[in-house]
């Protein structure tokens, strides 16, 4: 793929942001593309993982952010674990994935994972644990596939795999005022 | 032996068996499991890709609701939960700016000083092959599997730190202890698709339905896991990637608590095998092990 990046892209500050907010020394690496040749997810994405590493040195913090690349990263932490200048690669993907969350950048085709991860916080920050029934359903209702795993809900809902019921005996407000305060704090996410 | 147990969302649901069958292996050891009143949810994959201050508070949060119970060490079974108490620990030890942070956000000071394990280093480790072997009533010998240890068990390095991250052996030692024989395989810490079991079943089915065929391919009557991600992907959606893959697998995933369980001589009705998509009496029956 060919790219033309003009000078301010490449002056753009997306970098110093990222080594600020996660620590990780993104300047440090060479291409050497061991992340993506071990990435299990490479083969569906646009742009490897090396290629995004690359992308942000260049600045190009826009097409990062809607790529679909990142929302496809399974945060195995094979790329992590084996690369030779000690970057934490899949930290990386978590810290752009939480600045697209907060700058509301979507990615291009498909944001089932982003519709999930809502979906999953919601259903924590309402039960305190996970309560299966609602978080399948909402998430079938939202992403309009209302009969997505037919096939196996019944017979685990006779297994008694899934429970009818949310778990009692959470300080559930406790756990909705955690939500509350981390959302307010952020953390790596600083840098405008 | 005494520990604040954790057991997480999935063992109160989709792996019932797992929470099963490590509570009757842990008393038949003497290994006292006293379950940490009104624990919540870790937050998982979905809560450290939207907000980091949460995806630490929420682990911390169980973790300081252990350190009031004064019951030593905290000990989970699930991969992805172990994974996430590690990395809060590890933040809260060295980002000595961030923790004040998160500090703020569950109300108490913490720096880390609450040990997460999992039941896997407990039975390995703290308890220790030699003596699990004192114990074992029965060897189960002639089934042969393939030990598949996910991605988060033994990732990322410095954090998790349990066992080598290429080839971890813990699972395939503890198996050889029970007599259980371990292939060889390449795909010990390969990833299974874990958290887009919804959103992106298409991947997981591939993904899964590798992790199978190298199994079968090594010569694996059935697979043990540690994790019930791994667990829930590879067997409850077995059936859907044979219609994808045109295969017809019949490998039953067991947790290594199952097996474990067998050979100290408990009863198989307590272990929840009734529980799995993929029948695997039928081959404890073939094998001897269970009448």
């Amino acid at each position: 793929m060919k790219w033309f990046v003009s000078q301010d892209v490449i002056k753009a500050p997306i970098q110093d942001i990222l080594e600020r907010g996660s620590g990780q020394k993104v300047r440090r690496c060479y291409q050497c593309g061991k992340c993506s040749a071990g990435c299990p997810m490479s083969f569906k994405m646009e742009h490897l993982p090396n290629q995004i590493i690359r992308m942000i040195q260049l600045g190009m913090e826009k097409e990062v952010l809607s790529s679909q690349t990142i929302w496809l990263c399974a945060s195995c932490l094979a790329c992590t674990a084996r690369c030779p200048r000690e970057i934490d690669i899949a930290e990386i993907m978590d810290f752009l994935r939480r600045r697209a969350y907060l700058k509301r950048v979507k990615p291009k085709l498909d944001a089932k994972v982003l519709l999930f991860n809502k979906v999953f916080l919601w259903n924590v920050e309402w039960f305190g644990r996970l309560y299966e029934i609602a978080l399948i359903g909402m998430f079938n209702m939202f992403s309009l596939e209302f009969f997505k795993d037919f096939s196996i809900a019944p017979k685990m809902f006779l297994m008694r795999k899934i429970g009818l019921f949310p778990a009692l005996k959470i300080n559930r407000k406790e756990i909705r005022e955690i939500f509350k305060r981390s959302h307010k704090v952020g953390l790596d996410q600083k840098d405008k | 032996m005494k520990y604040a147990y954790y057991p997480g969302c999935s063992l109160h649901s989709t792996a019932k068996e797992y929470d099963l069958s490590t509570k009757e292996v842990a008393s038949a050891l003497g290994i006292e499991l006293v379950e940490i009143p009104g624990w919540a949810c870790c937050g998982a994959t979905p809560a450290h890709l939207t907000v980091q201050s949460l995806s630490i508070a929420l682990p911390v949060k169980n973790l300081l609701q252990a350190k009031n119970m004064d019951a030593g060490d905290v000990v989970t079974c699930c991969a992805a939960c172990f994974s996430r108490l590690k990395i809060a620990n590890h933040f809260m030890e060295t980002e000595t700016e961030k923790r004040k942070e998160v500090e703020g956000i569950v109300g108490e000071r913490y720096e880390g000083e609450v040990k997460a394990r999992h039941f896997l280093e407990v039975l390995t480790k703290d308890l220790g092959l030699d003596k699990l072997k004192t114990k074992v009533a029965k060897e189960l010998k002639g089934l042969k599997v393939a030990c598949y240890y996910g991605c988060l068990l033994t990732r990322p390095k410095g954090v998790t730190g349990i066992d080598d991250l290429e080839d971890p052996r813990l699972l395939d030692d503890l198996m050889g202890t029970i007599g259980v024989e371990a292939v060889k395989w390449p795909y010990k810490t390969e990833c299974c698709g874990a958290s887009f079991s919804l959103s992106k079943t298409e991947i997981v089915l591939k993904l899964s339905g590798d992790i199978l065929e190298m199994a079968s391919d090594e010569g694996a009557e059935a697979i043990v896991v540690a994790c019930p991600l791994c667990q829930s992907n590879l067997d409850l959606r077995q059936g859907m990637i044979n219609k994808k893959l045109k295969k017809s697998f019949d490998i039953p995933i067991f947790y290594f608590t199952q097996l474990v369980a067998l050979s100290l001589g408990i009863a198989p009705g307590k272990l929840g095998f009734d529980k799995h998509m993929v029948n695997p009496v039928k081959l404890l029956k073939k094998k001897g092990i269970i009448a």
